[in-house]
């Protein structure tokens, strides 16, 4: 395809393109991401007003940086920034450039305290320790930036999280940091952020090696500060081991994609060299980012949403996500046919993971109850595990054991033809014998969508029980030849061509394990 | 006549005392919490400062926040007079109604929004094409390329690709990989500095001289060893927009039998060079040239943030640098620092170039270039000496400076500082070291920047220069330190972390360069 040689109308070029992008899915009906696609109309309109302001011409553009600025600090409050230290943080592009930035200054943190200690920085080099649940940005800064990861198997009992215990065995003096996420984007469980800071306290306290933690808060980071449940522990500044946070405007943020956030809790976290400086009509900028010509517009729409909706609004707004979620959950439940991965419906007295917390959840909800006492009495997330509002399920053990010939993915491609995008995965790599199916549950699924959601699931179900076997394998055969059209795209031409014979072999033996290989499942 | 007056009664003598008078005086300022409001400047919300530093506990009504945010926005500069940046400022309304459809795509959500991905492969393909990369039969032979949030993104993606790409043949040579190096002009943008900062690549510099604001090929070359992972060249330098000459770079590594790689830094020429002088040889016409990156928000004509990147063949692009993202069954391969971004950039790109077509393109440029040439030639008569190409020779913008002149009171900056205060945006730079603290200005020619508009500026510059020119140095300084307090933003900017000011590891810590904004 090359450049043509006459142009068009514009009137035609924008009709002939609209159309074209009809056949895109219906951003509502994708539940696999936890990308916001809702914006009020004075949003939008702010959007497209600032559509062409450069967020790096800070010379030209100051009042989008001041909002920049406020928004960093409304963000370091919000997360518990101590007053007595200066938090500095910036705007990114999304989650994915703050974790390179983040893990960037843990990296050089790191080299410089070797340095000081007279130590080999390249012999055995860096590594930094995450749980297989990470998402790829993370192994991407590993990888980019040369260090090692040490990806941490999951297991059930750790929630198919982070396991505190196996950071404790694979912690040594060259541990650069450790990768904490604040909602596992598989089950949507917190990561026990609390437990992992004791753990590395008493490693330094018996080796001496004192190891930062970067807490990945994607999700979770407008989630936990709102929600009645909180975290079910401490994950933020309050820890001071917690040296960054980020988070994605673009997700509970409430904005359209393009936006992140990372703060530090100090300047002296920030190592100096990292900081370019520009200057320009006399005055200063410093920058640090891996971006530098950006949209600003989506920094407007997250000052809009923070001064607009307020502490009460994000409250609100995750409290009916987590409500939604929590009857999404126990309708599942309910049809004896799926057993939920995710917790967040489950009471918090019976998960043992979170005993510590309870007590305090349960202050909360006394003290909650008590304010609004004489309203209409309105149940809350208090009383059950933290968590984000995603729905993670799987077939139940007696349903698989009735009907063994109905694999989850059916599910899944029978319900992308009623128009709902659920996807269906493995767990991470030691887990990966169970697949699950996700739903996140947005701001813009109402309840009214979620009782159609139900109704075809259920109605789904019901389909496959009544098909045999052979209609089933119909189904899938079907769902295969969509896969040539995939065979075009572009990244498959940046393999080899080994790796591509490789890849298709792998297709027609498993769908599900292959991450072993390198493919990261689950899109956030 | 006299004037009749009222005796006063008793009590009003009393009550009407000034004393008196103020207790008496009900104010009735309403307190309550607003329901509902007048008009937003009759609510509470007018009356307190925007929340800067703490989420406020409640909500406020969403056109209230609208009307205090776009207040706020209007004390932004005005785009069309800013003759600082590359980004582009204007696009036509139906491609503004494209964007703002497409605000809630996640870009990378290739199985939710295929016809998205289609769209930048089709953009890949025309700029590939646009470049001369060598088309394969085949899929392992062949460009490829991606999209980008700006040039600096596509930077990182290709020096990483070349350090990867060097780091592997080493391994296969046994030998040691431990010090990699880059050959670049002093002249590069931030982002190369950074690039090479991040990755942990030694900068090999190329000083610019008073007379030659672009890299010397010879002089490049001589720097390379066995542990040049790859050569930068520009097309287009953000000070004086002129092209380096990637060609003799190319010709002399053939001549020396070396195999150096060579990333072309177009992030401003690749949309401008092809139309304006596509007998120019500077792109995947060359051997030694492995990747180009662009900026899509610069002479692309799209708003900010989309920049692409091509590279040559697959080969050139290491295997373990792209990582491969299963979604709901479709595997995707992704090599990019972002993840997550807006999908409205790049299909407001790809409305531009099938809108526009070559012919479009090249007729926008030409008329860029007309008006640079327009602009040289009268500031040329106004006594500047130009440092900028003219004709298409470099990119569509004015770099030029004062004569040089002892008796003078002012300087470049001085005349910025004026233009300022009329408006315009046209900055002042300290030059590439070696170039002994060359000044300059520099005027950056945009689409929206008609011969009408250029006028105006000739005018402006005019009246600036007569005025300082009556003026004495101390006036003159003091009345600049005020304009740089007061009449810029950076000048009254409280943002800048001190802790972080007054870096002196980069260039422009080092040697006191300025940083084009571009």
């Amino acid at each position: 395809m090359s450049l043509a040689r006459h142009g068009a109308p514009s009137d035609t070029v924008y009709s002939m393109i609209t159309d074209e992008l009809d056949l895109d899915g219906r951003p509502n009906l994708n539940l696999a991401s936890f990308v916001n696609t809702y914006l009020d109309p004075n949003a939008r309109s702010l959007l497209t007003s600032n559509l062409a302001k450069n967020l790096a011409d800070n010379d030209e553009y100051p009042a989008l940086l001041s909002f920049s600025t406020r928004c960093v600090s409304i963000l370091a409050n919000l997360w518990n920034a101590s007053p007595s230290q200066t938090a500095v943080g910036s705007p990114t592009v999304g989650s994915s450039e703050a974790i390179h930035l983040a893990g960037l200054s843990l990296k050089r943190r790191w080299q410089a305290r070797m340095k000081s200690q007279g130590k080999n920085i390249h012999d055995p080099g860096p590594n930094i320790i995450m749980g297989s649940n990470a998402q790829v940005a993370l192994l991407k800064f590993a990888r980019y930036f040369e260090v090692e990861a040490r990806v941490l198997p999951v297991s059930e009992k750790s929630n198919f999280c982070l396991d505190p215990e196996a950071v404790r065995e694979n912690v040594d003096e060259n541990t650069i940091g450790v990768f904490v996420i604040l909602g596992s984007t598989y089950t949507g469980h917190y990561e026990p952020v609390e437990r992992v800071c004791e753990v590395l306290d008493e490693v330094e306290r018996e080796k001496g090696w004192g190891v930062d933690v970067h807490v990945d808060a994607a999700s979770g980071g407008f989630v936990a500060p709102f929600a009645y449940a909180g975290a079910g522990q401490k994950w933020n500044f309050e820890l001071p081991r917690v040296k960054s946070i980020n988070v994605s405007g673009h997700k509970y943020g409430l904005v359209t994609p393009g936006i992140g956030w990372i703060v530090w809790r100090d300047e002296k976290y920030l190592p100096e060299e990292l900081i370019f400086e520009l200057h320009y009509l006399g005055g200063t900028e410093k920058s640090y980012t891996l971006n530098f010509s950006r949209p600003g517009a989506q920094v407007v729409v997250q000052y809009y949403n923070l001064i607009h909706l307020g502490f009460g609004g994000y409250r609100e707004i995750m409290e009916n996500c987590l409500a939604n979620a929590r009857v999404l959950s126990r309708a599942l439940e309910q049809t004896g046919w799926y057993k939920c991965v995710s917790d967040i419906h489950r009471p918090v007295n019976n998960n043992n993971n979170n005993n510590i917390s309870n007590v305090a959840g349960k202050i909360k909800s006394a003290v909650e109850g008590a304010i609004n006492e004489g309203q209409e009495e309105k149940e809350t997330s208090a009383g059950y595990t933290p968590g984000l509002p995603v729905v993670s399920f799987r077939f139940a053990d007696e349903f698989k054991r009735e009907f063994p010939h109905i694999k989850q993915e059916d599910v899944s491609l029978l319900l992308r033809a009623r128009q709902w995008i659920i996807p269906n995965y493995a767990l991470p790599p030691s887990e990966n014998h169970t697949e699950i199916l996700r739903v996140v549950i947005r701001e813009s699924m109402s309840f009214d969508l979620l009782d159609r959601l139900v109704t075809d699931i259920i109605q789904v179900t019901e389909q496959l029980i009544d098909h045999d076997e052979v209609d089933l394998s119909i189904i899938r055969k079907q769902s295969r030849q969509r896969h040539p059209n995939r065979k075009k795209d572009r990244e498959e031409k940046q393999q080899g061509k080994d790796q591509k014979k490789e890849s298709v072999k792998e297709k027609v033996e498993d769908g599900a394990k292959r991450l072993e290989r390198g493919i990261h499942r689950s899109v956030c | 006549m006299v004037h009749l007056s009222t005796i006063a009664h008793e009590d009003d003598v009393v009550n009407g005392k000034l004393a008196d008078g103020i207790s008496k005086a009900h104010l009735q300022l309403i307190n309550d919490d607003d329901s509902f409001t007048t008009s937003i400047y009759g609510s509470k919300f007018a009356a307190k400062d925007l929340p800067k530093h703490e989420m406020p506990e409640t909500e406020m009504s969403r056109d209230v926040a609208y009307r205090l945010i776009k207040d706020h926005l209007s004390l932004d500069g005005n785009p069309i007079l800013n003759l600082a940046s590359f980004v582009t400022t204007y696009m036509e309304e139906e491609a503004e109604k494209l964007m703002t459809e497409s605000f809630p795509k996640n870009f990378i959500d290739y199985e939710e929004y295929p016809q998205s991905a289609d769209i930048q492969n089709r953009c890949v393909s025309m700029i590939g094409r646009l470049f001369n990369a060598p088309i394969g039969v085949e899929d392992d032979v062949g460009a490829v390329g991606t999209s980008c949030v700006g040039s600096s993104e596509a930077i990182m993606l290709a020096v990483l690709a070349m350090k990867r790409c060097w780091k592997n043949k080493r391994i296969a040579e046994g030998k040691p990989w431990d010090r990699p190096n880059i050959v670049m002009s002093a002249a590069v943008q931030v982002c190369w500095e950074k690039a090479a900062r991040y990755f942990e690549v030694e900068e090999k510099l190329v000083y610019c001289t008073e007379e030659r604001y672009v890299i010397d090929p010879e002089e490049t070359v001589n720097l390379v060893d066995e542990n040049t992972i790859g050569i930068c060249a520009i097309l287009g330098t953000t000070y004086t927009g002129e092209y380096e000459d990637v060609k003799a770079v190319n010709d002399l590594l053939t001549k020396k039998g070396l195999n150096t790689p060579i990333h072309v830094d177009a992030a401003s020429g690749g949309f401008v060079a092809p139309f304006v002088m596509p007998d120019l040889e500077w792109d995947f016409r060359l051997e030694h040239v492995v990747s180009i990156n662009v900026s899509g928000h610069k002479y692309g004509l799209v708003y900010p943030g989309v920049g692409w990147v091509v590279w040559r063949s697959a080969e050139y692009l290491p295997q373990e640098l792209v990582f491969n993202i299963n979604y709901l069954g479709a595997d995707q391969a992704s090599f990019t620092l972002n993840f997550s971004k807006g999908a409205s950039q790049v299909i407001g790109q790809y409305y531009q170039l099938i809108r526009l077509g070559k012919h479009g393109y090249r007729a926008i440029m030409s008329n860029l270039t007309r008006t640079a040439n327009y602009l040289s030639d009268s500031l040329a008569a106004l006594g500047f000496i130009i440092m900028s190409k003219k004709s298409g020779e470099g990119l569509p913008l004015v770099a030029f400076r004062l004569p040089p002149q002892e008796d003078r009171s002012y300087d470049e900056f001085a005349l910025a500082h004026h233009l300022r205060v009329r408006g315009w945006v046209v900055p002042a730079y300290t030059m590439a070291p070696n170039t002994e603290n060359l000044k300059m200005l520099r005027v950056v020619v945009r689409e929206d920047f008609t011969r009408n508009r250029c006028d105006s500026l000739i005018v402006d510059i005019r009246q600036s220069q007569h005025l300082l020119e009556q003026m004495d140095r101390e006036s003159i300084k003091k009345q600049q330190e005020y304009i740089n307090k007061y009449n810029t933003s950076s000048g009254k900017a409280t943002h800048n972390h001190p802790k972080f000011r007054r870096e002196k590891h980069s260039l422009q810590g080092k040697t006191g360069k300025t940083h084009a904004i571009c």
